[in-house]
């Protein structure tokens, strides 16, 4: 294993190497086809190196713990507020998440439906590509249209185009108050319509997601004390000819939200996970179609994380419905026939591969992960 | 300003490429007589001129497939154009290239409430795509000043801001898929009304990137509901520093207003002769804007009144309606027109961490007096997204150029105190050749071959964005 001190050092390390290599920040996010390569760790790439809570920013190298930046911003009353999810529980593995993983795979929690994404808040990038020469793109301001937009592109490309040694971040107030109303009893199209109707009221929902189990179609509202009592009150009046709706908040609120967010309720499901992105109404119409043994809702209806029997190929039964299907957590026998990113028409394959061509021509860094 | 010598081989085949254009589109599709090709010849940055060899003007998806085709084959540079509106230059056409312009693109495709998108034909303007919403109470955030007239298509091109992006995010935050044309004439739809990708992030480069990759056609856009309402609060400072503390005493107290509009004094006096909002005459004027329920509103006022008067503010001036709050905004949104009155202008766009804002504005009024050319300060000041506008009389001759130098020296000033040459407006041609200060080759090449794996002959919007002397192997080779 490579564990470099420093972005200089990590430069030459891809330099002097041949691959394949296999790029891990903590190790708590295994997703893609595995990668067979001598790993290469950010873990000694870790600090933040800058920290301005009046401009909204921070940068940190990549390895920086995840934990580590949100005591920082705590201590300022500020978060990261696309809350990426911590995968440990649904994976089943053990790690510190870095904060250049969850960048990677641009991880966003259930605030993505109202605040936008990791990659929405990712101001800038510094990264290592496959020939080991050092790039950096974006910066540390809110607003930079100077060239490309290769920030964008490194986020969520699971360390194929480049390895990230450095990433600046949009940061944000944090919430003085929150609270849930929860309608019960609903089922999936009921839920989906509800919190359609919640998303479409002017009281800045910052989460809306459905747990099948409980029956529980949950709307999330954040801010100060008053501006939060008065749109729980409002809430409450749009939803009530749902079902029976009531208010929940304190520690209840908080772990309801981390539940959704780390998609706790199919932790330790024996069959296969999928994550399926589609347009929030059609979210209904893929749980009636596939049928899966469990699953939980989240983005209003947009996303949805699902459990079916190992092996069985969801895309071919969704082929209805515009957006995709990752292959989130598999047996080695699903994986060996179901790639695990969505395959997309030929002229977007030919561009990705081109991308990771020009990135990586010698194909060292994570190859075929995302085939 | 420099631009490419013009093909003089395309330029002789003139004749057989406009006639397979035609061949491929409607009658009074394709402009090609010089006394109307003029009028394509520049976009905002008017500075500059050149008309197209011709103009063409689709209305379909496959009408762009099939021109782009054509182009492809016959080796022609092609320059999209939306509505024109480009303050960089972004649309400006050489002698040799096809203008592609999208304004016969303007319908709503489709809307979905439930969803919260819209999808429409990238030709329609800014404003009227919140215009086919806001009956049912729905808006579509990013707010170009511009745009009453500014197309999508360019908004996407160029990634535009808006002064309510401090909340809202600009256009990519806002952009959820596209159908695009590439250059080999090839239709592609990328994302949709899902919220995310399923592999590389196409759509977040393409967003940007300055009708170098692809010809968007349709976007589908985020809305969202209306708030309840809207109130801003006037603050007058005897200082850039008390002004510049203030805004991070704001944020840092976890209050996200909408909007803060910065100006100095130079733009209230100008504002001021042109539409007496009765601004106080103060060395720095805030505009702050919030949000919601009118007791949100007055929850997150009160916040910001307290801060200011922890600042000594010689003047804090709160709406009590809608008519008070419409002439708290007036001057600010008069400034560029007023400006356009009493002078020529540059407006720069430079960003800034927040934190530089005193320092930044200190250097700009001695930089102002070593250039003999007055600048005038308004801007977004949440975002350290600047605006410095140096007046000039472009009648004298050599001003032009003295503001030019004046300007990159600015420019470089935001890169040097660690922000960027351009937060909203792009790189176009104005500050190409600037590139170079903050990015190294290596930067530069990452970038380029992004465009060589979607353009590899190099004919979209070619001599834009990245400094001749680094794009000249690429474009020589097409």
């Amino acid at each position: 294993m490579m564990e470099p001190h420093s972005e200089a050092e990590l430069s030459g390390l891809v330099k002097g190497s041949n691959g394949p290599l296999r790029i891990r920040g903590g190790g708590t996010r295994v997703f893609g086809r595995p990668v067979q390569g001598e790993v290469v760790s950010t873990a000694n790439l870790s600090a933040i190196t800058l920290y301005e809570p009046g401009a909204l920013t921070l940068v940190a190298k990549a390895g920086t713990p995840l934990s580590e930046i949100e005591r920082e911003l705590a201590k300022n009353d500020q978060q990261l507020a696309f809350e990426p999810m911590d995968h440990q529980l649904l994976l089943g593995v053990e790690g510190t998440p870095t904060i250049g993983g969850a960048i990677a795979a641009n991880v966003s929690g259930p605030r993505r439906i109202s605040v936008g994404a990791a990659r929405d808040f990712l101001l800038g990038v510094r990264f290592v590509d496959g020939q080991g020469d050092i790039i950096k793109n974006g910066g540390r301001v809110m607003k930079n249209v100077t060239g490309y937009d290769l920030v964008k592109l490194m986020a969520g490309s699971y360390g194929t185009l480049g390895i990230l040694t450095e990433v600046s971040l949009k940061v944000m107030p944090a919430d003085e108050t929150a609270a849930t109303i929860a309608v019960a009893g609903l089922g999936a199209s009921e839920a989906v319509a509800a919190l359609s109707a919640a998303l479409g009221s002017p009281f800045d929902v910052t989460g809306a997601a459905y747990e099948p189990a409980s029956r529980q179609t949950a709307v999330r509202i954040e801010g100060f004390k008053k501006s939060v009592e008065y749109r729980s009150d409002e809430l409450v009046k749009h939803l009530k000819d749902f079902g029976e709706v009531n208010v929940i908040t304190g520690s209840e609120h908080d772990t309801l939200w981390r539940d959704i967010r780390d998609v706790t309720p199919l932790a330790g499901a024996e069959g296969d996970i999928w994550r399926i992105s589609v347009r929030p109404s059609d979210g209904p119409k893929v749980i009636e179609t596939l049928k899966p043994k469990s699953y939980l809702m989240d983005w209003g209806g947009g996303l949805i994380w699902a459990e079916v029997d190992n092996r069985t190929d969801i895309r071919s039964m969704l082929s209805a419905f515009s957006g995709h299907a990752t292959l989130i957590k598999a047996s080695p026998e699903t994986r060996a026939i179901i790639p695990s990113f969505h395959p997309s028409v030929d002229a977007l394959e030919q561009v990705a591969e081109g991308l990771r061509k020009k990135f990586d021509p010698r194909g060292i860094l994570n190859p075929g992960l995302m085939n | 300003m420099q631009m490419p010598e013009p093909n003089e081989s395309i330029i002789s085949r003139k004749a057989i490429i406009v006639e397979k254009l035609q061949s491929v589109l409607p009658q009074g599709a394709v402009i090609d007589d010089p006394a109307e090709t003029r009028a394509y010849e520049c976009d905002g940055l008017a500075a500059y001129k050149c008309p197209p060899m011709c103009a063409v003007l689709p209305s379909t998806t496959e009408e762009v497939s099939a021109i782009l085709k054509v182009c492809h084959e016959e080796g022609v540079p092609v320059v999209p154009r939306g509505s024109g509106t480009s303050l960089a230059g972004g649309a400006m056409p050489t002698a040799d290239s096809v203008i592609l312009g999208v304004a016969r693109l303007n319908q709503v495709i489709e809307t979905s409430y439930e969803d919260r998108t819209i999808t429409v034909q990238s030709g329609r303007t800014n404003l009227s795509v919140t215009g086919a919403v806001e009956t049912d109470g729905f808006f579509y955030a990013p707010d170009p000043s511009s745009q009453l007239a500014c197309a999508i298509a360019g908004n996407i091109a160029m990634n535009s801001g808006g002064a309510h992006c401090l909340k809202y995010g600009v256009t990519t935050n806002n952009l959820l898929g596209v159908k695009m044309v590439m250059m080999d004439g090839t239709i592609v739809e990328i994302g949709g009304a899902h919220l995310d990708s399923g592999g590389l992030d196409l759509l977040g480069v393409i967003c940007g990137s300055e009708g170098q990759l692809g010809v968007v056609t349709e976007a589908t856009l985020r809305i969202l509901h209306k708030p309840e309402g809207a109130l801003p609060v006037l603050m007058g400072f005897d200082s850039a520093e008390v002004a510049g503390a203030c805004v991070s005493d704001i944020i840092k107290a976890g209050v996200l207003p909408v909007a803060i509009e910065y100006m100095d004094k130079l733009c209230i006096e100008v504002c001021e002769d042109f539409a007496k909002a009765g601004y106080p005459l103060c060395e720095a004027l805030l505009i702050v804007e919030v949000e919601g329920s009118e007791l949100e509103i007055e929850e997150q006022l009160s916040k910001i009144k307290a801060i200011a008067q922890t600042h000594n503010p010689v003047e804090l001036r709160e709406a009590n309606d809608a008519d008070e709050a419409a002439r708290i905004w007036l001057g600010r949104k008069s400034a560029f027109g007023a400006m356009g009155q009493i002078n020529d202008y540059m407006c720069l766009d430079g960003t800034i961490p927040v934190s530089e804002l005193p320092f930044v504005l200190k250097r700009i009024g001695e930089l102002s007096k070593e250039y003999g050319l007055d600048v005038g300060n308004v801007f977004h000041a949440g975002d350290g997204n600047m605006h410095p506008l140096i007046l000039f009389d472009a009648n004298t001759p050599g001003q032009l150029e003295t503001c030019e130098a004046l300007g990159a020296d600015i420019l470089k000033l935001c890169v040097e105190v660690g922000g960027c040459l351009t937060g909203e407006h792009g790189v176009g041609i104005e500050k190409r050749d600037l590139m170079s200060t903050q990015y190294n080759e290596a930067d530069l090449e990452a970038q380029m071959q992004v465009k060589d794996v979607f353009d590899p002959s190099w004919l979209l919007n070619p001599a834009k964005v990245f400094p001749l002397e680094n794009s000249k192997p690429r474009r020589a080779a097409a």
